[in-house]
This record gives C-alpha cells, sequence and structure tokens, in this order.
C-alpha cells in the first residue's frame, strides 16, 4: 500500500478502535492509538498473511505482547480483511470471539492468546525457536509496551532470543512513556530501552517517529537484514494519538470515551458517519 | 521386580520418545541432570533446549513452540513449574489449550535433604484447578513410561508429578494397563477402598498386606490421573464399602483426597480419611526419615484404615 492509502487506512483504524471500546464501555484506547502504524507497517509489508495461509500452524507469525491494546489488533485484522467490520462491535460482549485480551483459539489471525504481560514476548521466542529447529524463513514479531519492560519475564525472554540466536524474531516497542499509574519513568523507570536491550545482545533501531510509515517500513527492513541476533524497534510513539484529548494523558489507558466524548473522538477523526 | 525412580523412567521414555517421534520438543530449566531430560539430550540434542534458570520464561516458550505444532516436554523440579510458573502455565498453556507437557520432578517430601523450599506439596492442588489441564501422577518406572507415551499422544497440556526417589516396581510393561482418566485396580476386596497416587502408591500396597493379616480385605485403586478423576471406578468400588481412605504424598488439601471427596460427597457419600500432609511444610531430613515424621508409610495407612473402620 502506498503512504497515502495507509493514512486513510489508520483514520479507518482508529475510528473503529474508539468506536470498539465505546461501545463496549471498556478496553485500553492509548496504548491502541500509539500502535496503529506499526500494526499496519507488521500487516501490509511483513506479515504476507491471506486468506489461503491464515489456517497454517507454520508461517509468519504476529504476538500482541501488550494484549490489552487488542482494539488496535482487532481494527487492523479488520482493516486487512481478517474479522468483518460489523463484527468488531462485538468486542468485549458476552459470546464474544473478540474477547477483552485477543484468544487464539476464537480468531484464525490471531496467532497467540495474551493479556498477561511478559508472556507474549516468551511465546515470541517459542515460535522463533520451533522456526530455527525446522530451518524455515517465517518470521515472528511481537508488540512490547514499555510499561510492560518492568515485568521481569521481558528479560528472561530477551536472553533466551539473543542466546539462541533469534535472527527471524522482531519485537517492536511501543514507547509512548506512559502506563496506568503515570508516566513510566516515575511508576518504576524501565528505560534506558536501548542500553538494556543491546547489552542483553540485541540489534537495537531506534525510530524516533512511530507513526511514520517510512521510518517504521525501513526499521523492518533493517531487522531482516540483520543476521546471528534478535531485533528490537525502539518506536517512540505518542500515546493516545489522533484523539485530541487522549494524547499523552495516562488517564486513557484503559477508561471508554462516553457518548459526548465519542463525538470529539469522532470528529477528531475526519467527522461523525 | 526393580528399583527406579519415576525421574529416571521419565527420563528414559523421553529418550525413546524423542527419538521416534520427531515433532517433540524438549525444554529443561539448567536441572536436565536431575529431571533426566539429559537422556534427551543425548539422543537428540537438536531438539533439546536448555532455557536457563528461568522457569517463567521457559513455559511461555513451551506455549509458543506448541503453537507451531510442537509436542513440547517441559522439565524442571514440581515447586517451580507449578509453584514460580503457575500463571505462565494458566495463561500461556492452558487458556489457549496447547500442546505442553508439563513434566516436574522432585515433587513431595522424598526429595529430602533439600528441604521444604524443594518439596512440593501443593501442585497437584494448583494444577488440577487449571481449566483444560489433565494431570498425572504415576507411582513407578512401568507406568512412568506408558504415562508419558499416553502424554505424548493426547492433543492438549498435561501436568505430570515425578519423584527423585528409587521406588520399587509396581507393575512389569507388560502388564501396566495404563490409560489416562483410567484408575487401576490393584487388589479387589470388601471393606474399605483405598485409593492412592504415586508415591503412596507402594505403601499402601504394602499397608494391604498388614491389613489383610487382620482379617481386613481391602481395595486398592493406583489413581494415577488426578485429573479427570475416574469418577465410574471410585463409585463402583465405594458402592460396597463403608470407608474410602485416599493416601498421597502432597497436602490433603487440594490433592487426591479432595478430588475423591468431590466426587464422593456429591453422589455417594461415604466416610473418609485421607493419608498426607496435614497442611505442612516438609524438612530436611533423609525421605524414609521424613515419610515417618510425617505420616507417609503403610504403617500409617494401615491404621488410618483400621481407625477409620472402628
Amino acid at each position: 500500500m502506498t503512504n497515502e492509502q495507509l493514512a486513510k487506512q489508520a483514520i479507518q483504524i482508529r475510528r473503529n478502535i474508539v468506536k470498539m471500546v465505546a461501545n463496549a464501555k471498556s478496553g485500553h484506547p492509548g496504548g491502541s492509538l500509539s500502535a496503529v502504524e506499526i500494526m499496519q507497517t507488521i500487516y501490509d509489508k511483513e506479515m504476507h498473511l491471506t486468506q489461503e495461509n491464515v489456517k497454517d500452524t507454520v508461517r509468519n507469525k504476529f504476538v500482541l505482547s501488550k494484549g490489552h491494546a487488542s482494539p488496535v489488533l482487532y481494527a487492523t485484522l479488520s482493516a486487512f480483511g481478517f474479522i468483518d467490520e460489523e463484527e468488531l462491535m462485538t468486542f468485549r460482549k458476552i459470546n464474544t470471539r473478540l474477547q477483552g485480551h485477543p484468544n487464539m483459539n476464537y480468531v484464525d489471525a490471531v496467532d497467540m492468546s495474551t493479556g498477561s504481560l511478559g508472556q507474549g514476548i516468551s511465546t515470541a521466542v517459542g515460535m522463533a525457536l520451533s522456526n530455527k529447529i525446522r530451518h524455515n524463513d517465517y518470521r515472528v514479531h511481537v508488540l512490547i509496551g514499555d510499561g510492560e519492560c518492568e515485568e521481569g519475564q521481558v528479560w528472561e525472554a530477551a536472553m533466551a532470543a539473543a542466546h539462541y540466536e533469534l535472527d527471524n524474531l522482531v519485537a517492536v516497542l511501543d514507547f509512548n512513556g506512559l502506563q496506568i499509574d503515570g508516566d513510566i519513568k516515575d511508576v518504576m523507570n524501565p528505560t534506558p530501552f536501548d542500553k538494556k536491550f543491546e547489552a542483553f545482545g540485541w540489534n537495537v533501531i531506534e525510530v524516533l517517529d512511530g507513526h511514520d510509515y517510512d521510518a517504521l517500513a525501513s526499521a523492518f527492513e533493517a531487522a531482516r537484514a540483520c543476521k546471528g541476533k534478535p531485533s528490537l524497534i525502539l518506536a517512540h510513539t505518542v500515546k493516545g494519538k489522533g484523539i485530541s484529548y487522549m494524547e499523552n494523558n495516562a488517564g486513557w489507558h484503559g477508561s471508554a470515551p462516553n457518548a459526548e466524548q465519542l463525538e470529539i473522538a469522532l470528529n477528531d477523526l475526519g467527522g461523525n458517519d | 521386580m526393580g528399583k527406579m525412580a519415576t525421574r529416571e523412567a521419565y527420563g528414559k521414555a523421553l529418550a525413546e520418545l524423542v527419538a521416534q517421534n520427531e515433532s517433540v520438543v524438549v525444554l529443561d530449566a539448567d536441572l536436565s541432570k536431575s529431571t533426566k531430560t539429559a537422556d534427551a539430550k543425548k539422543v537428540c540434542p537438536e531438539r533439546h533446549k536448555n532455557m536457563g534458570i528461568a522457569e517463567g520464561n521457559m513455559m511461555a516458550v513451551a506455549a509458543g513452540l506448541a503453537a507451531q505444532g510442537e509436542t513440547v516436554f517441559a522439565s524442571t523440579f514440581a515447586i517451580f513449574a507449578a509453584g514460580r510458573a503457575f500463571e505462565q502455565i494458566r495463561n500461556s498453556i492452558c487458556y489457549p489449550k496447547l500442546n505442553v507437557k508439563v513434566c516436574a520432578t522432585h515433587a513431595g517430601i522424598t526429595v529430602g535433604e533439600d528441604g521444604a523450599s524443594h518439596q512440593s506439596v501443593e501442585d497437584l492442588a494448583l494444577m488440577r484447578a487449571i481449566p483444560n489441564m489433565t494431570v498425572i501422577s504415576p507411582c513407578d518406572a512401568a507406568s512412568t513410561k506408558k504415562a508419558v507415551f499416553a502424554a505424548a499422544a493426547l492433543h492438549g497440556p498435561v501436568y505430570m508429578r515425578l519423584g527423585r526417589l528409587g521406588v520399587e516396581d509396581v507393575y512389569t510393561e507388560e502388564e501396566c494397563n495404563f490409560e489416562i482418566g483410567k484408575g487401576i485396580v490393584i487388589h479387589e476386596g470388601k471393606d474399605v477402598v483405598i485409593i492412592a497416587t504415586g508415591y503412596m502408591v507402594q505403601q499402601a500396597k504394602a499397608a494391604c498386606e498388614m491389613l489383610r493379616e487382620k482379617g481386613i480385605e481391602p481395595t486398592l485403586i493406583d489413581m494415577h490421573t488426578i485429573k479427570p478423576i475416574d469418577k465410574d471406578l471410585i463409585l463402583k468400588y465405594a458402592e460396597s464399602a463403608s470407608l474410602v481412605v485416599t493416601c498421597e504424598e502432597h497436602n490433603v488439601l487440594g490433592g487426591l483426597g479432595s478430588a475423591v471427596s468431590e466426587v464422593l460427597s456429591q453422589a455417594m457419600p461415604r466416610k473418609m480419611v485421607m493419608v498426607g500432609l496435614q497442611d505442612t511444610f516438609g524438612e530436611s531430613g533423609t525421605p524414609a526419615e521424613l515419610v515417618e515424621k510425617y505420616g507417609l508409610t503403610a504403617k500409617h495407612v494401615c491404621e488410618a484404615v483400621v481407625k477409620g473402620l472402628e
């Protein structure tokens, strides 16, 4: 897709994110909105996911380690044709396939059940390890949160990925700087991410604007070119990106907009439909 | 009949399995010489991966491997598997129903000198409370071998409880009719039903001989599968008995005794006595000293039956 097409699609994804969360009266908009361009880049350029291969056990995989950002996963999968747009409004409702945190057994395109922070990146290590054992070229992508890096398991996974030289694994760190209780540096400072991941044996690629398609695309290209170690794309993003009153506001980590707030949000995203 | 620890039988069976089943991947957390997965590593080093001293990561890595279609055996001590990595097993393995066999050794107080920090007395309770989990606790070498192959053939999560201590064979490989979810009747009697698992099967078997000398005819069941528990078998034998005695090298809260009482109390109330750890930690000592002090010998089982029948 061209950048113009992607930008148009991003508006559709963001509109669906806020609508889903408002409709469910619960969910996590802030960290979903920060990761829209990252998710689009992964599904447009890296995954090569098709209706034909989506049911395959062995193919390129994506793990949403920050599973609470499920709205951006579902809305992105919908934009790429793997979930019907109407189904998005069942998000978090009884009997839905679109659980609050992703369930891999309900949706073919969801590659791992996640939600408990720190575990998704380990499962991605397992997938990449399997691809190494089987000598195939499939790649594994995992999106982790910045607050999530306060979990010790992230570093256990980082150690294992470097130890087994998993150059088929790329982690994207959605560095929006905020977690539920506030600024990550105030709650429990997990930075500096670049030095830490480098010290753990990773190839770190910094993307100063995690909403810039060209920068993200070249970062993934650089990750693919790196041999012998896993890559981390450290993407600086804006939490709540695109919604005036949500941007850089930790309060919108895990709360839903009311009807009035939804209208403002949709206006920010090009008006009501 | 010989003597072998169930962890040793596990190591030998896994080495056999990994050689013949190309989909098997083995993970260990720096304890492969103790859990005996080192045997599988010798046979197939490319499908044995050491994950270091990081059990939580190991269980979630196991889940990722299983999501790729691998049949994963992940081993460490029971306390670190069921205890430390409980939530990884719950959320990354059982919730998505992935094909991971958590084979945990050094369960119970017969670990011995390492003491309470390394003696898991809660693992059956923890593992059986997780939806989608199958829980197996074999008593000897032959049943452990059968359990390993049966677990590999079952698609989905399995927890297998294994011991450190060498134990007497209960079965020959030929006569061991092992099927997940089906208890094995070792003796048929009428007065009392003794249901034992793991290490306590041998103790209960010896207790049966003492009881017969006293004119008591016990039924003895090896309940190697704690979940799903063999409800039909429990009810069949409890029907004609006035007393049901459960025996486990585990806390009496939440393990085999609880599982059996859940069946009986809802369908056929019977008086029960639960032989096991009475809500206490273990301590350092030789296995023989520990089972004596904590009431897990044949003599203790025999006394429990006699007292229960009074």
